[in-house]
């Protein structure tokens, strides 16, 4: 059987996530056996989300323009996308950030008024992207397939939601041990 | 006192008259979720998580306030109820900040479970992040109006239970919140006895003991229930 080609994706969080896949330890031997991880920041060293893969894992919500780009290829490049973690789910900590009023206050108070040195607001088009004026969590910009909370969802959260998956089933997302936030 | 004889679920029961219809659930061992309902205090119908479908009525009924009637047929657990509770839970994120991950009440939370209960995996609804503010003026205690569900279980234990009466809510619609005193800081409202009963009662993270960090807060909520029955039956230990 041919492999399942795997990305994950790692968008406005703190590695937490991805960190949390890494915990799965010596099950992560069964799982290469099972699938390519053809796009990775902590499993490949390829710059383009290639085309056809099947099965993405998005951290992080989307903060900025580069967070939204690379969400919408995933996206249009993948088979089933599932957004992974608080952050993607719920914007989380990030979108903490929202209730502050959208990104000028925010940047004016990190650059200019914290700034100790040359206070300046960052602005290099097309190196340094630009935040978008809210956080929004993946689902509000495209379509998700599945959902794996907690921030960060535990080794066995991730486990018990993809091993299904690699043998064509659906976990059963229910119950404490899969849906708990936070 | 006269019974009524009724069904639950489909199964029939006799129950006293004057109970409601969440009682007589509970004491038949159905379970019917609830958020704003406490214990010991009385019912106000605030949250709409107990609706449930009485036959011949048209319209979901709160069963937290709904009293028991002769023949009615009462079913608690419907997928239209399962679709409302769930899109319930989903308007109480989105309308707040939850941010479950740097919340003191992470792990010990009633919306959180709720959101478990109901199988809430992500809201479908919009996140609305509005401005809200923090009171820490009390010396013990603080209030994050961001985790606030607005069950009044606060007002309703000061009230009822310490007589205090320091909360009430204020505002309407989106600005609607709960104050202390005249809408003053906590700190300033000399009526408050320190007592921490609304901090049993809160359900979320909303009313904190100073001090607790992410996912310490832990309450008694048998504390309040023993307090009622305490005094209602002179049973003063548990
Ligand atoms: S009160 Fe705290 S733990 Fe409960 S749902 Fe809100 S943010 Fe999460
Ligand atoms: S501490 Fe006691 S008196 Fe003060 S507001 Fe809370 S319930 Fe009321
Ligand atoms: S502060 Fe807590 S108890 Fe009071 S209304 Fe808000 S959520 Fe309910
Ligand atoms: S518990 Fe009945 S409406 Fe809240």
């Amino acid at each position: 059987m041919a492999k399942i080609r795997l990305a994950t994706i790692w968008l406005g969080g703190c590695s937490g996530c991805h960190m949390s896949f890494l915990d799965l330890d010596e099950w992560l031997f069964d799982f290469a056996e099972k699938v390519d991880v053809v796009f990775s920041p902590v499993g490949s060293d390829i710059k383009d989300y290639p085309e056809n893969v099947d099965v993405c894992l998005v951290e992080g919500a989307v903060a900025n323009e580069e967070n939204l780009e690379l969400l919408r290829e995933a996206r249009q490049r993948t088979k089933f996308l599932i957004s992974f973690g608080d952050c993607a789910v719920t914007a989380n900590v990030p979108a903490m950030r929202n209730m502050l009023g959208g990104s000028e206050p925010v940047l004016k108070r990190c650059y200019l008024e914290l700034g100790d040195e040359h206070p300046q607001l960052p602005n290099f088009p097309g190196i340094v992207p630009e935040l978008l004026d809210r956080v929004r969590p993946v689902h509000e910009m495209v379509e998700v397939d599945m959902y794996i909370p907690g921030c960060p969802p535990d080794a066995n959260r991730i486990r018990k939601a993809i091993a299904p998956l690699l043998e064509g089933q659906t976990p059963d997302m229910t119950g404490r041990d899969m849906i708990k936030f936070g | 006192m006269s019974v009524k004889t009724l069904t639950i679920d489909g199964v029939p029961i006799a129950i006293e008259e004057g109970t409601t219809v969440l009682e007589a659930a509970r004491q038949n061992g159905v379970h019917i979720p609830t958020l704003c309902h406490l214990e010991g205090i009385s019912d106000v119908g605030a949250c709409r998580l107990c609706l449930v479908e009485i036959n011949g009525s048209p319209k979901l009924q709160p069963a937290c306030v709904t009293e028991v009637a002769e023949g009615m047929n009462i079913r608690t657990n419907t997928e239209t109820l399962q679709d409302y509770r769930r899109t319930i839970v989903e308007l109480l994120f989105a309308e707040g900040n939850h941010v479950c991950a740097v919340c003191v009440a992470n792990g010990h939370c009633e919306l959180q479970d709720l959101a478990i209960e109901v199988g809430m995996d992500h809201s479908r609804l919009p996140y609305r992040f509005p401005e809200r503010e923090i009171d820490v003026s009390h010396d013990r205690f603080g209030i994050d109006h961001n985790r606030c569900v607005l069950c009044t279980r606060c007002v309703r234990v000061c009230d009822e239970i310490e007589g205090a009466h320091v909360w009430d809510v204020a505002y309407r619609g989106a600005a609607l919140k709960v104050v202390t005193g005249l809408n003053q800081p906590w700190g300033a409202v000399d009526a408050c006895t320190s007592c921490g009963k609304c901090v049993d009662a809160c359900p979320t993270g909303a009313i904190f003991r100073k001090g607790s960090t992410v996912a310490e807060m832990e309450r008694d909520r048998d504390r309040l229930e023993f307090i009622v029955n305490a005094r209602k039956d002179h049973q003063w230990t548990r």
